[in-house]
């Protein structure tokens, strides 16, 4: 399994090859409280690196999703749309968002975990 | 420095996420929101509200005094029972919307809203008269709200028998072997209580209550949970879904103004307002899973602003979105479509009959 990494905006990524597949982070879910929608694209449209790329709508606010690599969204997790509280109670596993094939270089100035959680600490002050 | 009730250490060790709410530090939720909300409507909901106000107003001219201040005829009110009311300016904007509870003839309780507490308290006693008492007994004495459709059931033993406490009614008597004023009230469209107890005492209810629940689901709640569930039953929320520029008539709440009971603030500018009609009405919004309203954004009708959504949620016993909006115009019939801003786009919202949903709760 290839290593976790994160970005300042709370989103997780994995890479495997030219495929990467995004997440929000466990504290992301937690800021946000109970996730009821996500509004994500669809297969096959361009998302750029550090834009917004979709929507999570939590009982509190809308949250907008940023794009951790550029590249080609291959698929959603269709699971979502029904059982969108799978963000909050599994999101490195059931929860993942999209999964896109990268265009270029696989990005290099991602967190690794300890330094993410130092950044949410300090962001949670 | 946001203030701390007697409960407290307990929603910390509950994991409550704690966050600033009138001034108080509450817990958000324990666990989800979604899992406390289903427990009020299924079960039953243990939610501290002790930061709401509670002030004694008492002495001979109690009744006639709070007659004068409040939308509501305090007169018809019998010792033993509640009755929920509206403060209002002179121009017909609404203060505080709050409960009195009677207790004797001469002796009321007043349960107003947090963050309006010194508000209300300045303006009570602007106008109270001589030999007339007003003591804020928000410190000494918390408040716990055990709501659902199987709270009554639930109350942990060496608790009074609640079957003879009418809706809106209350009575002194004992939870868990404590003291407690029992009050078959609350803001979520469940039958259930609202407890007053000593602040010293309220720990042992307060757990009392969730050992004996808990086995058949009861939760402790949040103010998620609260404001969902109020939401659905279309129980306001001062701030949100009024304020001193909205009068009880646009607010829906016309049926707690007593014209003719005699003299009272606000009295001149609200006869008028129902004369001529209000000018903007509060309105329940149903929305499509997804398009989530929220407080503040515009609401619209073929294209033009009407108003904007006073409150708003995704509703997980329902499993859509409401709202509540305040919209301009001479009528809004059920059934109507307006248009909601979701997100820079313009979402449709049908008009519907309030409550959005309505609970266990024993209406007359």
């Amino acid at each position: 399994m290839a290593e976790r990494q994160y970005t300042k905006t709370h989103e997780w990524i994995t890479v495997d090859g030219k495929t990467a597949t995004v997440g929000i982070t466990d504290f992301a879910q937690a800021q946000l409280g109970d996730v009821v929608f996500l509004d994500l694209p669809k297969p096959g449209r361009k998302v750029t690196r550090g834009e917004a790329f979709g929507v999570v709508e939590s009982v509190k606010a809308a949250s907008d999703l940023f794009a951790p690599v550029s590249g080609t969204v291959a698929s959603v997790n269709d699971k979502l749309s029904t059982n969108p509280e799978l963000v909050n109670s599994d999101p490195y596993g059931d929860g993942w968002i999209m999964k896109v094939e990268i265009s270029g270089e696989a990005p290099t100035d991602l967190m690794d975990e300890g330094a993410y959680k130092k950044a949410a600490e300090e962001s949670a002050h | 420095m946001p203030n701390r009730t007697p409960l407290y250490d307990r929603h910390v060790a509950l994991g409550g996420r704690m966050v600033d709410f009138g001034g108080w530090e509450l817990p958000q939720q324990y666990t989800s929101i979604r899992d406390e909300h289903l427990a009020v409507r299924k079960v039953a909901g243990l939610f501290d509200i002790s930061h709401m106000g509670r002030l004694d107003v008492i002495g001979p001219q109690a009744e006639a005094f709070l007659q004068h201040v409040l939308t509501g005829d305090v007169a018809s009110v019998k010792p033993g029972h509640a009755q929920y009311n509206l403060m209002c300016q002179d121009d017909g904007g609404v203060i505080d919307d709050l409960v009195i509870y009677r207790r004797d003839a001469d002796d009321f309780l007043v349960v107003v809203n947090a963050a309006n507490r010194e508000k209300d308290v300045a303006w009570l006693r602007e106008h109270l008269p001589k030999g007339t008492t007003l003591t804020d007994r928000t410190l000494e004495v918390a408040l716990v709200a055990f709501q659902g459709p199987r709270a009554p059931e639930l109350l942990p033993p060496r608790s009074s028998d609640t079957e003879p406490i009418p809706y809106f009614g209350f009575a002194p008597g004992q939870v868990a072997g404590v003291g407690a004023l029992i009050s078959r009230t609350g803001y979520t469209g469940e039958d259930g209580f609202e407890l007053f107890v000593d602040a010293e005492h309220i720990g042992e209810v307060w757990d009392a209550i969730l050992e004996h629940g808990r086995p058949s689901g009861a939760l402790p709640a949040g103010l998620g949970a609260r404001d969902a569930t109020r939401l659905e039953a279309a129980l306001r929320l001062y701030g949100n879904d009024m304020d001193e520029t909205v009068n009880p008539y646009e607010a829906g709440l016309g049926w707690t103004v007593k014209l003719d009971k005699g003299d009272f603030f606000g009295r001149d500018a609200l006869v008028k307002v129902k004369q001529e009609g209000p000018r903007r009405r509060l309105v329940g919004l149903t929305m499509k899973p997804g398009d989530i309203p929220r407080h503040g954004t515009g609401v619209s009708k073929d294209g033009k602003k009407v108003g904007a959504v006073t409150s708003g949620t995704h509703s997980f016993f329902l499993g859509h979105p409401i709202a509540l909006a305040l919209v301009e115009g001479p009528s809004f019939p059920v059934g109507q479509t307006l248009a909601v801003d979701v997100r820079g786009r313009e979402a449709p919202a049908e008009v519907v009959k309030l409550p959005f949903y309505r609970g266990s709760a024993r209406h007359n």
